[in-house]
């Protein structure tokens, strides 16, 4: 086993080597730009295009013209809002989210609420989970648009897509899904779900960084959007820019390959993440889960270990890859919104951490994780002042604390 | 976040990690910070006519906040109640070499120091 062991496959994946096979050739000798029409060198890059929008579309049972490449699943994200908006602006001039949508909706939000949009910020259960019902309810005859993700990258919480989609197409609006973390890990059907917009991205499902995709249907209804980036008019004229060639391969490659080991893939995930959470809760106890046991991605563990901070535990951690809704890690210094939202105490927010298992985790590494992850936590907690006051059975909620 | 090696030292090697019954009359205790804000940490000195004999720490925070409460029981010991009140975070800061969104970490250990001082001297009037 080698170390660092790599438990971070939210934040992102290496690239399998048969996608990295698959997109060389089109760095070097096939290098053609996919819009030259007249000659050889054009038409074997928009053939390389045209396939890998088959294998991308393939996976999420689209059809290959309803798919936009974009950057990445932020710029997907951007340009079905903003591009919505200032299509649908006439129509209406409200949209429904969730608060624990990813920064890329909520930030893109913000910014149209200055331009005058009206938003509404549904709340999650306990568990994550979006209730389709409070959709229904903030629905008004201005609503053009709902965002709500598939599947959350710090909790690993799956909503229920096909529910919202069906309430969507009832009240006739536009539904956009950020499915980033879902495609490629959970069956996606955008015609079963009723979704109309979908972002997903290359660099989360094996692929390279700087591809991704806009899911736009194209019928029932047909959905427009203004182009945010304006040029030589490719991708319907939504998205123009030369198109990456070699990434677009590469994401279409990575596309294929989920298809083929979703359903085995997904059963190795459950089984490695079982191993790893049971394998910490029973040698630690007061050790909670974020997130929904059952409705979650298949890659995601998100666990507060009570007393100990998040940063510490990561630096105990130092030979192994995970994250932290810890406010000492994020730039804001504030905890994770997304546990915040759940309702447990900022304290459990503070002790969260993320474990993202991938397609190249072995048995072995989780074993390993495991026992560090038990060693480090028994040390903080050796150290830590709120394990000692809890042991002596003094609740710390009644404690006044000495606040700055 | 890259930490300093003496940081990353108190970690691995926390100096004067535990606890003194708080009731002792010649223990005095300061527990600054709160959970949800993410830092607590506990500074306990023991002091003998009038000079800290012993002192000791438990910490929940980050790696910044274990290091700098680490810190403060190092300085602390050998100390008049005096001297010891007068360490200041910036201190640490530089010792340690602290980033400047670790700052708060230093102040914290600063507060705990003259908590635990203002509680022993608290006891004995």
């Amino acid at each position: 086993m080698k170390v660092p062991v790599y438990m971070d496959n939210h934040a992102t994946t290496p690239v399998d080597p048969r996608v990295l096979d698959a997109m060389l050739p089109f760095f070097t000798e096939k290098f053609g730009n996919a819009a030259s029409r007249n000659h050889s060198f054009g038409w074997e890059a928009e053939k390389a295009v045209d396939d890998a929008r088959r294998q991308i579309a393939a996976l999420i049972h689209a059809d290959p013209k309803e798919i936009i490449f974009t950057s990445g699943a932020t710029e997907s994200d951007n340009l079905a809002l903003k591009g919505l908006v200032e299509m649908y602006r006439e129509k209406g001039d409200h949209i429904i989210t969730s608060v624990t949508e990813h920064r890329a909706v909520l930030d893109t939000a913000k910014r149209l609420e200055k331009q005058g949009v009206k938003v509404t910020y549904l709340p999650v259960d306990k568990d994550g989970i979006v209730n389709p019902d409070d959709i229904n309810k903030a629905i008004t005859e201005k609503t053009i648009l709902i965002s709500v993700m598939m599947a959350n990258n710090e909790i690993g919480t799956v909503n229920p897509i096909a529910e919202i989609g069906r309430l969507a197409k009832s009240r006739g609006v536009i539904f956009h899904c950020d499915a980033t973390q879902g495609v490629g890990k959970i069956p996606v059907d955008v015609e079963a779900m009723g979704i109309d917009l979908m972002s997903f991205s290359g660099h989360k499902i094996y692929g390279p960084k700087g591809i991704g995709a806009l899911y736009v249907r194209r019928k029932n209804p047909r959905v427009r959007l203004a182009p945010m980036i304006d040029g030589g008019g490719h991708e319907r004229g939504m998205r123009s820019g030369t198109l990456p060639v070699p990434l677009i391969v590469g994401f279409g490659k990575a596309c294929e390959i989920c298809m083929q080991v979703m359903p085995e893939e997904s059963k190795r995930m459950i089984d490695l993440r079982e191993r790893l959470k049971e394998g910490i809760l029973q040698k630690l106890d007061e050790v909670y889960l974020n997130g929904h046991p059952t409705k979650r991605l298949p890659n995601n563990l998100n666990l507060s270990f009570a007393y100990v901070e998040g940063e510490s535990v990561l630096m105990g951690l130092k030979e192994i890859a995970v994250s932290s809704g810890s406010a000492c890690t994020s730039a804001t210094l504030e905890p994770s919104y997304v546990i915040r939202a759940l309702g447990v105490g900022s304290d459990l927010a503070h002790s969260s951490i993320r474990f993202g298992l991938g397609r190249f985790n072995t048995e072995e590494e989780v074993d390993y994780v495991i026992k560090r992850v038990v060693e480090t936590i028994q040390k903080l907690r050796e150290m830590s002042p709120l394990y000692e006051m809890a042991k002596e059975g003094i609740d710390l909620k009644t404690v006044q604390w000495a606040r700055d | 976040m890259a930490y300093s090696n003496k940081v990353i030292d108190h970690y691995n090697n926390p100096r004067n990690m535990g606890s003194f019954p708080k009731d002792e009359k010649k223990v005095g205790t300061g527990v600054v910070g709160a959970p949800e804000c993410g830092d607590v940490m506990k500074l306990q000195i023991k002091v003998e006519g009038g000079r800290i004999v012993d002192a000791k720490f438990k910490t929940f925070g980050c790696g910044s906040a274990i290091a700098s409460s680490s810190l403060a029981t190092e300085w602390m010991k050998g100390k008049t109640l005096d001297e010891a009140e007068k360490i200041k975070n910036t201190e640490i800061v530089q010792e340690l070499s602290l980033p400047p969104v670790k700052i708060h970490c230093s102040v914290l250990a600063e507060d705990a120091i003259k908590a635990a001082i203002a509680d022993y001297r608290k006891k004995g009037e």
